[in-house]
């Protein structure tokens, strides 16, 4: 049995999980760091956030009584894709450890881990991942040996479409959970953009509408739920099609925005009309979180993928279609 | 007869007036409340006819349409006889030919400022008299924007990268080299910096 520690720290979540090759989560800390009302994320407030409490966290995982730390076999960090500062702040966190345990270190790809993680909880073997978060929205899924994806976002994540949104409404941060809790009171649609080409897809002009349609006079219950739909309407029909492309039979919903229940329902209702299963990472794990890297970690511990010192540089660029996959087949 | 099961359409063989026609029929989505769902049905539908007929007056083989209903969101075409790109291109001998081809049509749309919208070789028919025919313009429009046209390639260039990864690279050059005939060097230049300004865009968002 082999433990892995996993750092996770690209945007504005600081997180460390342990976790064992069962798949257990023996611990799983996090801080957030939350802008003010009307402030989106400032990187490098958020940096300072995580460098602020690090420390604690970290003293945290010491103390917890399902594991000693020299119990620990590896370390692992999200060396990327994310905002250069924060991710810097973990790889630092990650480096110390590897040299004080003397253990060997691992960088993760952020979007794989989601993926990995929402794998195991769900028992899924072979999915279209539906990715979606704050900071990038793909439609993923295996073949030929590496994730390949098949359609994202051509402009700005959808969870960022629905934080700005919010920010504009002056509703608090995250924006996500108050559009879904608006648009239950409403089924008046408002015509918005609907930006599909090809695979890919595209939310800035509907941003943009939403809000001069606000602005215009028109209640922002009703734009919420115009947004969803509209919003949602995209990814699923994108997801719909990489689907019936490869013939999977499943779909994965994975990400901080998979939280929606509305986003749910309406996978759910194009999965099964294509007789394919419909999976949702559970909230523990949904949202950006350390065991998802330690997870992902324990996984290419396995090919021994350790990186030295000088190797471990963080890549705020780094996409998951670059990356070969040695334990699927 | 149902023919074929897409994603957003079903395609069935029928007789025209003892003709083999194509009937597509854009169907309904559960998942989309009504409204949002026959209004999406009913624009694309309309807008993929427009668009098949005239990338036919400029030059580009698309199936002769031979009646819309939008109401029903349904059109009638000819029946292409042939083999999806997608189904070829495996076996394809004259693999970079067909492509520079399948580039200068792409060049004529660009040049006439039609948008596709949804460029995969799953959208490209080879009939069986080699013709090259393109389908499938539901998500396609009119923009003289270098950002439209270079949406249009960054889209083949994926379907290539994610259906055929082996030979992806060489195919895509393949396009771009019969583009270039038809969009001349300078417009080729432009085009390039615009895909790579597309990719780095996707990859990650600096909030
Ligand atoms: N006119 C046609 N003649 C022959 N085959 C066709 C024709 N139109 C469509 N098809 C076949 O049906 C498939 C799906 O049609 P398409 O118009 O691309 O719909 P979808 O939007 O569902 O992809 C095509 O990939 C092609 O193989
Ligand atoms: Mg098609």
């Amino acid at each position: 049995m082999k433990i892995c520690l996993g750092i996770e720290s690209t945007a504005h979540t600081l997180g460390i999980g342990v976790i064992n090759s069962e798949g257990k989560i023996l611990k799983q800390v996090q801080k957030t760091f939350i802008p003010e009302i009307g402030g989106g994320i400032h990187p490098r407030k958020a940096a300072e956030h995580h460098f602020k409490y690090a420390r604690e966290l970290i003293k945290e995982v010491k103390n917890s009584n399902n594991f000693n730390l020299k119990d620990i076999n590896y370390v692992a960090f999200s060396q990327g894709p994310g905002l250069g500062v924060c991710l810097r702040v973990g790889a630092v966190i990650a480096r110390t450890l590897h040299q004080t345990l003397n253990i060997p270190l691992i960088g993760v790809n952020h979007c794989l881990a989601h993926l990995e993680i929402g794998k195991l909880f769900c028992d899924a073997k072979d999915p279209i991942c539906v990715y979606t978060s704050g900071g990038n929205t793909q439609i993923i899924g295996f073949d030929g040996g590496r994730y390949r994806v098949f359609g994202e976002t051509l402009d700005i994540p959808i969870g960022n479409m629905l934080d700005v949104f919010s920010r504009e409404a002056h509703l608090q941060h995250p924006g996500g959970p108050k559009v879904e809790k608006l648009a239950k009171l409403s089924n008046k649609f408002v015509e918005l953009p609907y930006t599909v080409k090809g695979m890919d897809f595209s939310f800035s002009g509907l941003l943009t509408a939403a809000i001069n349609k606000l602005e215009a006079g028109e209640k922002l219950e009703d734009m919420c739920f115009s947004i969803q739909e509209v919003s949602f309407g995209m990814l699923v029909e994108v997801t719909e099609r990489a689907l019936a492309h490869t013939e999977k039979n499943e779909v994965l919903l994975t990400g901080g925005v998979a939280a929606n229940l509305r986003l749910q329902e309406m996978l759910k209702i194009m999965a099964e009309e294509h007789g394919a299963t419909f999976y949702v990472v559970p909230k523990q794990v949904a949202g950006d979180n350390g065991a998802m890297i330690a997870w992902t970690g324990l996984l290419q511990a396995n090919y021994r993928q350790f990186l030295k010192i000088d190797e471990s540089n963080v890549l705020p660029k780094w996409r998951i279609d670059e990356i070969e996959i040695p334990w699927i087949n | 007869m149902l023919f074929k099961k897409g994603a957003e359409a079903n395609l069935y063989l029928e007789t025209w007036y003892g003709k083999k026609i194509i009937r597509k029929y854009r169907y309904k989505k559960a998942y989309r409340i009504e409204e949002l769902d026959f209004q999406l049905r009913r624009s694309r539908t309309f807008h993929e006819a427009k668009l098949l007929l005239e990338a036919r007056k400029i030059g580009v083989p698309t199936p002769f349409i031979y009646m819309i209903d939008v109401k029903n969101t349904s059109i009638y075409m000819d029946y292409i006889e042939g083999n999806q790109l997608k189904k070829d291109m495996n076996h394809l001998i004259n693999k970079n030919l067909i492509c520079e081809k399948v580039g200068e049509k792409i060049g004529l749309l660009h040049s006439n400022d039609i948008i596709h919208g949804d460029l995969t070789t799953s959208n490209i028919i080879i009939a069986k008299n080699g013709i090259i025919y393109f389908i499938d313009f539901g998500l396609g429009g009119f923009s003289s924007s270098l950002e439209d046209k270079g949406v249009d390639l960054h889209l083949i260039k994926k379907a290539l990268e994610s259906t055929h990864y082996k030979f992806a690279d060489e195919c895509f050059d393949a396009i771009l080299t019969g583009y270039k005939r038809i969009v001349g060097a300078e417009f080729l230049q432009n085009i390039k910096v615009k895909i790579t300004e597309i990719e780095s865009r996707g990859r990650y968002f600096q909030r």
